[in-house]
């Protein structure tokens, strides 16, 4: 009797952190789902906002700072993406855990070199952020890196489970080096493509995958295309023809639609993060429908 | 690497060849020694380097083998080598905000019918004016606060708008603000001008507070660990701001407490709300308001009793997919019931022919009010608003003082149409036109030019 009751004691302790599930709010959706490969049922995991809304135009909403208040660890892009709303919920919530410099609190961006610093910080230039591009998560090269930064970090919040982390990374760098190799092979030929995009979401995929970049949509950045910008464009695509123009799926299709059908080259709407198209529910079925999609508008 | 360290060397050497024997031998004897010295040291170096390269290279192990891989990440780290940050890096966060509009609406003041005035905000000035410019800087003071200061520029005059420092550790929902901070009752209270919807303030907060409700003292807020937003704030204060007064303030103790709850969650992707109740107790002492008595001469009253608010209110927001950047529509309203009593003191002024004569006399007014607002992004940069507003002065109990005071029930009320374009978010212009009937018997149709300009720090998408 004594015994089963110790054992029934033991198991109720040994399963108990496992029910304490680390609480992970995550400010885009990819880096739920980055976490969620990391931590599988380790963690209880729910995203501040969805493929289909811009991560810089977010309010401080009282459901966001419900869910802040109670986050173990808080995952963010950082560089500025989310200085509208992110320093509200970390101050507003009462969590201490979350504040930057501490533990619970985790910015992608800061574990991986960013491209495009501005040499000169001026509000003339648009919505600048100093630390440079924040949109990082369309390079599978950085998000390695950041899953490794990040396994790390959910191992030191919750230790008991640090050697199940380990291996979860482990096998998730496994599949995503594998596919990583696949996609590059794939996307060899969009090497050179010149490409127009929206807003400077895509830098990083462009980089990745030699995508060139000769036209933005938006004047400056964050700042709303306008009709004489746009014709300003089309202009200059007569000089240095693109071969497609790119958009995120929370971003409006109409400017790019206007230039498509001006200029006579193809629109092509990406997920931009996970969620943001049928078959884009992780960062695997995200970077298979992006690939798709570009090579589909491919010469 | 040895034999071109070799090279290296003895090129360099080479132009003391041309020094006579003795000297040369006393050199090369040198050399050999410092050579021998620096190979070790330097060979030892090397040992380390190569070392730390092969830890690196085990512990990076499976990740990125590929020569490609390397060598970009070669460049990106080149790239991200930052130069060092300026030496005013830890300097505050600062902002300014430029503010200013063209007034085109009847002379003189224009104060609400049946109310006590609240402050001496109610002016309004016409033609060209400049409106408060704000100065806001605000930083982490260290890990457990962040501290923050908003003052307001005006002719020959700075107010400080805010100065509160705020804990940022205690943990367990709690968050607890000190110094001269925006009131957390109501909807609109803790938004400054430049954030509001219109180009100025609806009649709610004009007939209680003036502008805003400013407190100088302590706020608690404690944020319930549920799935439903859930919030509680109490806050004690000196209360020397209407509804409370100078001299009011003017003891050990709080002046003025006030406590208000918030419920708020999402309906769905696209829907938001949050609603409220608020409390606030006011002591106010000799609190001086300027009315025309019942001969219509400007009379300075004194009130001295007890002041009690309550403020509830409930905001709705959608967004298509809640992205609020192409189209978005808010909708807010508040509603509020204020009871003071006490005694009022109406000072002589039959100088000027008016019919106070220095009486004191009970006073008891039970008023009422409320507004409600609509505001719809219908593209990017362009929005449209209307908004309501309609007070009830109740009747007034003047005791005695009803031989000088008018104590009838008036109704102040005023129509607002909005429209406004944000070249960016930063900036804004916007033209309002306002049916404004606060004044009993005087309808006064008002056009607002106003721009807002923000320069500096990003600023925060308050809900």
């Amino acid at each position: 009797m004594r015994t089963l009751f110790l054992s029934a004691l033991m198991s109720f302790l040994l399963i108990a952190p496992a029910q304490a599930a680390l609480r992970v709010l995550a400010c885009e959706p990819e880096w739920a789902a980055l976490t969620r490969e990391l931590a599988g049922d380790l963690a209880e995991v729910d995203s501040a906002t969805t493929a289909l809304q811009d991560p810089h135009r977010i309010e401080a909403r009282p459901s966001l700072l419900a869910k802040a208040r109670r986050a173990d660890l808080l995952i963010c892009t950082g560089a500025e993406l989310e200085a509208g709303w992110l320093p509200l919920l970390q101050r507003q919530a009462g969590n201490g855990r979350i504040q930057p410099g501490q533990p619970g609190y985790f910015e992608g961006s800061a574990q991986v070199p960013l491209l495009e610093r501005p040499a000169q910080l001026d509000r003339a230039q648009g919505d600048l952020h100093a630390a440079g591009n924040p949109h990082v998560q369309l390079d599978p090269r950085r998000v390695a890196k950041i899953a490794d930064a990040l396994a790390q970090r959910l191992a030191q919040l919750d230790p008991p489970n640090a050697a199940r982390y380990a291996e979860r990374n482990a096998d998730f760098q496994k599949r995503w080096q594998a596919a990583s190799e696949r996609w590059a092979e794939q996307g060899a030929r969009l090497k050179g493509v010149a490409v127009v995009v929206h807003h400077k979401s895509f830098s990083y995929l462009a980089d990745w995958l030699g995508l060139v970049v000769v036209g933005d949509l938006e004047p400056k950045p964050g700042v709303e295309p306008s009709a004489a910008h746009l014709a300003a464009l089309l202009e200059s695509l007569k000089g240095h023809p693109a071969r497609m123009i790119l958009h995120a799926a929370y971003q409006s299709a109409q400017p790019s639609a206007w230039l498509s059908q001006k200029a006579g080259i193809a629109a092509v709407e990406l997920p931009y993060t996970v969620g943001g198209a049928p078959g884009t529910d992780d960062l695997f079925g995200l970077f298979e429908v992006t690939l798709a999609r570009l090579l589909s508008a491919a010469p | 690497m040895k034999k071109t360290l070799l090279a290296a060397l003895c090129a360099l050497a080479t132009p003391a060849l041309a020094a006579p024997q003795p000297e040369l031998d006393a050199l090369r004897a040198e050399f050999d020694h410092k050579f021998q010295a620096l190979q070790a040291d330097y060979e030892a170096r090397l040992k380390a380097l190569e070392g730390r390269v092969q830890a690196a290279e085990a512990q990076a192990g499976q990740a990125q083998a590929t020569a490609q891989t390397a060598a970009t990440t070669a460049e990106q780290t080149a790239q991200a080598a930052a130069p060092a940050p300026p030496s005013n890096a830890f300097n505050p966060d600062i902002s300014l905000i430029l503010q200013g509009a063209y007034n085109d609406r009847a002379g003189g003041e224009r104060p609400l019918s049946g109310f006590l005035p609240a402050g001496d905000h109610a002016h309004a000035e016409r033609g060209f004016t400049l409106d408060h410019t704000e100065l806001v800087m605000s930083a982490n003071i260290d890990p457990y606060l962040r501290g923050f200061l908003n003052l307001a520029f005006l002719d020959e005059e700075v107010e400080v708008e805010e100065a509160w420092f705020q804990s940022l550790q205690l943990g367990y929902g709690l968050t607890v603000k000190g110094g001269r901070f925006l009131s957390g009752i109501g909807y609109q209270n803790e938004k400054h001008p430049h954030a509001w919807d219109f180009a100025d303030n609806n009649l709610v907060y004009e007939a209680l507070f003036g502008e805003g409700l400013l407190q100088d003292g302590l706020q608690l807020r404690w944020l319930a660990p549920t799935e439903l937003f859930f919030e509680l704030g109490a806050e004690l204060a000196k209360g020397q701001f209407f509804p409370g007064s100078e001299a009011g303030g003017d003891k050990n103790g709080a002046g003025s407490w006030a406590a208000f709850a918030h419920l708020g969650g999402d309906v769905g992707a696209s829907h938001s709300w949050r609603t409220g109740l608020s409390y606030l107790k006011a002591r106010p002492r000799e609190r001086e308001g300027w009315v025309d008595d019942l001969n219509d001469v400007e009379a300075l009253t004194l009130f001295s009793g007890d002041s009690r608010t309550w403020l509830a209110d409930f905001v709705w927001k959608w967004a298509p997919n809640g992205n609020p950047r192409e189209r978005n529509f808010t909708f807010a309203a508040e509603y509020f019931q204020r009871d003071e009593n006490g005694d009022l003191t109406c000072t002589d002024n039959s100088i000027e022919g008016g019919a106070c004569l220095d009486l004191t006399d009970a006073y008891d007014s039970d008023q009422s009010g409320w507004y409600a607002q609509a505001v719809y992004q219908f593209m990017p940069r362009w929005r449209v608003g209307t908004r309501y507003s309609r007070l009830s002065s109740g009747s007034t109990d003047f005791g005695l003082n009803a031989a000088s005071l008018d104590g009838d029930r008036y109704h102040p009320d005023r129509w607002s149409l909005m429209t406004d374009f944000s070249p960016s978010e930063f900036s804004r212009f916007r033209l309002q036109f306002n049916r404004d009937e606060v004044l009993s018997g005087d309808t006064d149709n008002q056009l607002i030019l106003q721009y807002i300009m923000s320069l500096g720090s990003h600023g925060a998408h308050q809900f």
